[in-house]
C-alpha cells in the first residue's frame, strides 16, 4: 500500500510537469492542426534561462539555503518570459511564412526547427550536463510511510495553479475565446475581425511559458540538465497530448497526470527499465482503442 | 456627389487559369441594399471575398467610403466596418451561442492580452459590456433563450440568424450578405425581405446581397449586378436587369418563352 501510495506521489509531480507541457502541444495543435515537434526544445531552453537566471541572481555565490523564494520565483518568471519570446521568433519565423501550404511543410518545418534549437543548445550551453540549482531547499516530510518532499508539493501546487489559470484565460477572456474560434473556424474567426496572427503568436507564447514553468519544476526535482532533454519528454508530453485528446486542455492535463502515473507505477511494480516503455504502450493502446483521446471528440470530415 | 459605401474598379481576381472575375466595377451608395447575381459560377462569392479579404485582387481597386481597402488582411476590414455572412454557415460550433456574438466583439476592446491577464477588473467590466451588446443583438434575433446552447445545436433557420447576429456586433457600415435565402422555404424567404430592410433602417446599414431567390432579390433590391463568367452582364434598377436579354441568356440559355422566366 505504501509502494502505491508513494508512487502515486511522485507519479503525480512528474505527471504535471508532462501535463504543463502538453498543453503547449495542444494549444498549438487547437489553433493551427500543427504539431509543434519543436515544443520539446522549447521546454528545454526554459530550462538553461532558468539555470543561467539562478546564477545571475546570484546563486553561485550565496549558499542554496539563503537563496530566497524571491529569487526562485523570479528564476521561475524569466525563463517563462524568455521560452515565451523563444516561441514567438520559431512561430514568427518558420511557421508562419507556411501559413497556408499543404500540412506536411510545417510539420517537416518543426522537425528542422526542433534539430537546430538541439544544436544551437550544444553549441552554446555544451553538450556536458550540467546540474540545475537547488534553488529551493529540500525538506522531507512523512505521512504513514509515504515521504514527500516540499519540493514535489510545490511543483504539483505550481502545476496546478498554472493550469487553473490557462483555463480561465481560455474561458473568460476575449483573447481566449478567439483562439477557441481560431480553432474551430480560421477563416471565419479572421472575417469576424480577429487579429488571428496576433492571436496565434500569444498562443505559442503561453504554450512556451507554460514548457519553461515545466523545465524549471523538471530541474528542481531531476537537477540534471542536457541540450538533449527535450527529446525524450518533449515525446511523453506529445503522448499525453494525444492520449487526453490532442486539441484538448483538460485533455492534455488529465493525460499528462495519468502518463507521470502511469510511469512511476511501472516502476515502482514492475521495474524502472520500463518505465520509458509503458508511455509508449499508452500511445499504441490508445490510437487502437481511442484515436481521439480521452475527451477528443471525433471531427467530422465533409465530403 | 456623395462618396460611395462601396466602390469596386475593375477587378480581377485569377485561379491559375481561371479568370474568377474579371473586369467588374460597381458602385454602392450608402444605405442601399444591393444585389450581386449571376448563375452558379459566375463570381459572385469570390467578389464577396475580395470585399472582405479573403483574396486579394491581381487588379483593381476597391474602396469603403472612399478608403482602399484591398489586399488589407481580413481582420483589419472587419474592424473598419465589413461584416458578412457566409453561403454555407460558419459558425464556431463548440461555442455557445453567446460566444459566438462575442467573439465579434474584439474590434470594439480598447486593451491588449496582456492587460486581460493583469488588469482583471477592467478585464471583468469589458467582458461585462461585451456580453450585455451580446446580449441585446440576441434578443433582437430572438435567440437570447438560447445564449447558453452549443451554436452547432441550433435548428438550420436559427443557425442563419445567429450568424447575422455576430456580423452585427461588429458594428458595421456594410453588411454583406450571402445567399440568405438558402435553403428557406417560401414562407421564410417572405419574411426575409422584410427583415433585410428592417435591418438596413434598424442599423443604418449598407447592404450587399447575393441571391439566387429572384423573388427576395427583385423585391428588395434597389439596385441589381448581374455577372457571368465573371463580367458583368447587366446593372441597374431591378425591372431592368431581369428584362435584360444578356441576363436571360445566361440563367435560361438563349430563346425562352417569357412566361418561363415570370414564373421563377
Amino acid at each position: 500500500m505504501s509502494t502505491f501510495l508513494q508512487q502515486l506521489v511522485n507519479g503525480l509531480s512528474v505527471g504535471s510537469i508532462y501535463a504543463l507541457i502538453a498543453l503547449g502541444y495542444t494549444m498549438v495543435y487547437g489553433t493551427l492542426g500543427l504539431i509543434n515537434f519543436a515544443h520539446g526544445e522549447v521546454f528545454m531552453i526554459g530550462c538553461y534561462i532558468g539555470l543561467y537566471a539562478a546564477f545571475w541572481l546570484g546563486y553561485e555565490t550565496l549558499s542554496a539555503a539563503s537563496f530566497s523564494p524571491m529569487s526562485a520565483t523570479l528564476v521561475l518568471l524569466l525563463a517563462m518570459a524568455g521560452a515565451a519570446i523563444v516561441g514567438m521568433l520559431i512561430e514568427r519565423f518558420a511557421y508562419r511564412p507556411l501559413r497556408g501550404a499543404p500540412r506536411l511543410a510545417p510539420l517537416i518545418t518543426a522537425i528542422g526547427v526542433s534539430l537546430l534549437l538541439q544544436n544551437i543548445a550544444v553549441l552554446a550551453f555544451s553538450a556536458n550536463p550540467r546540474s540545475f540549482p537547488s534553488i529551493i531547499t529540500e525538506h522531507r516530510l512523512e505521512f504513514a510511510g509515504v515521504t514527500i518532499t516540499n519540493i514535489k508539493i510545490f511543483i504539483f501546487a505550481v502545476s496546478i495553479l498554472l493550469m487553473l489559470a490557462l483555463e480561465f484565460f481560455v474561458k473568460k477572456t476575449w483573447t481566449g475565446r478567439a483562439m477557441r474560434a481560431i480553432s474551430v473556424n480560421l477563416p471565419a474567426a479572421k472575417l469576424m475581425g480577429v487579429p488571428a496572427d496576433r492571436v496565434i503568436s500569444l498562443t505559442f507564447a503561453i504554450g512556451s511559458a507554460l514548457a519553461a514553468a515545466g523545465g524549471i519544476l523538471f530541474g528542481l526535482d531531476q537537477t540534471k540538465l542536457e541540450p538533449l532533454m527535450g527529446n525524450m519528454i518533449g515525446l511523453k508530453a506529445f503522448i499525453a497530448a494525444v492520449l487526453g485528446g490532442i486539441g484538448n486542455i483538460r485533455g492534455a492535463a488529465i493525460g499528462g497526470l495519468l502518463i507521470g502515473i502511469a510511469e512511476l507505477m511501472t516502476a515502482g511494480y514492475i521495474s524502472s527499465d520500463y518505465r520509458d516503455a509503458i508511455t509508449f504502450v499508452i500511445l499504441i493502446v490508445i490510437l487502437l482503442v481511442r484515436p481521439q483521446g480521452l475527451l477528443g471528440v471525433v471531427r467530422q470530415e465533409k465530403v | 456627389m456623395t462618396t460611395p459605401a462601396l466602390k469596386l474598379d475593375n477587378i480581377a481576381k485569377i485561379f491559375g487559369g481561371l479568370r474568377a472575375i474579371d473586369g467588374v466595377s460597381f458602385e454602392v451608395a450608402p444605405r442601399q441594399i444591393f444585389g450581386l447575381i449571376g448563375p452558379n459560377g459566375a463570381g459572385k462569392t469570390t467578389a464577396f471575398n475580395c470585399i472582405s479579404g479573403v483574396y486579394t485582387p491581381e487588379q483593381g481597386t476597391i474602396s469603403f467610403f472612399g478608403q482602399s481597402i484591398a489586399g488589407r488582411p481580413p481582420s483589419q476590414i472587419a474592424a473598419l466596418g465589413i461584416a458578412r455572412t457566409f453561403q454555407n454557415i460558419r459558425l464556431f460550433g463548440d461555442m455557445t451561442v453567446l460566444e459566438n456574438v462575442m467573439v465579434a466583439g474584439h474590434a470594439t476592446i480598447s486593451f491588449g492580452p496582456l492587460a486581460a491577464m493583469f488588469r482583471l477588473r477592467k478585464q471583468a467590466e469589458e467582458q461585462e459590456r461585451l456580453a450585455t451588446r451580446a446580449y441585446e443583438l440576441l434578443r433582437i434575433f430572438e435567440l437570447d433563450s438560447l445564449a447558453g446552447e452549443f451554436s452547432k445545436s441550433l435548428p438550420y433557420g436559427s443557425q442563419r440568424k445567429l450568424e447575422i447576429a455576430r456580423a452585427l456586433m461588429l458594428n458595421p457600415k456594410l453588411l454583406l450578405l450571402d445567399e440568405p435565402a438558402a435553403g428557406m422555404n417560401s414562407r421564410e424567404a417572405d419574411s426575409l425581405k422584410n427583415q433585410i430592410r428592417w435591418l438596413r433602417d434598424t442599423f443604418d446599414l449598407t447592404i450587399v446581397l447575393v441571391e439566387h431567390n429572384m423573388q427576395v432579390v427583385m423585391n428588395v433590391c434597389e439596385q441589381v449586378h448581374c455577372v457571368d463568367h465573371g463580367q458583368t452582364i447587366a446593372s441597374g434598377e431591378p425591372l431592368h436587369v431581369q428584362n435584360h436579354p444578356a441576363v436571360r441568356t445566361a440563367y435560361l440559355g438563349a430563346d425562352v418563352d417569357e412566361s418561363t422566366l415570370r414564373q421563377s
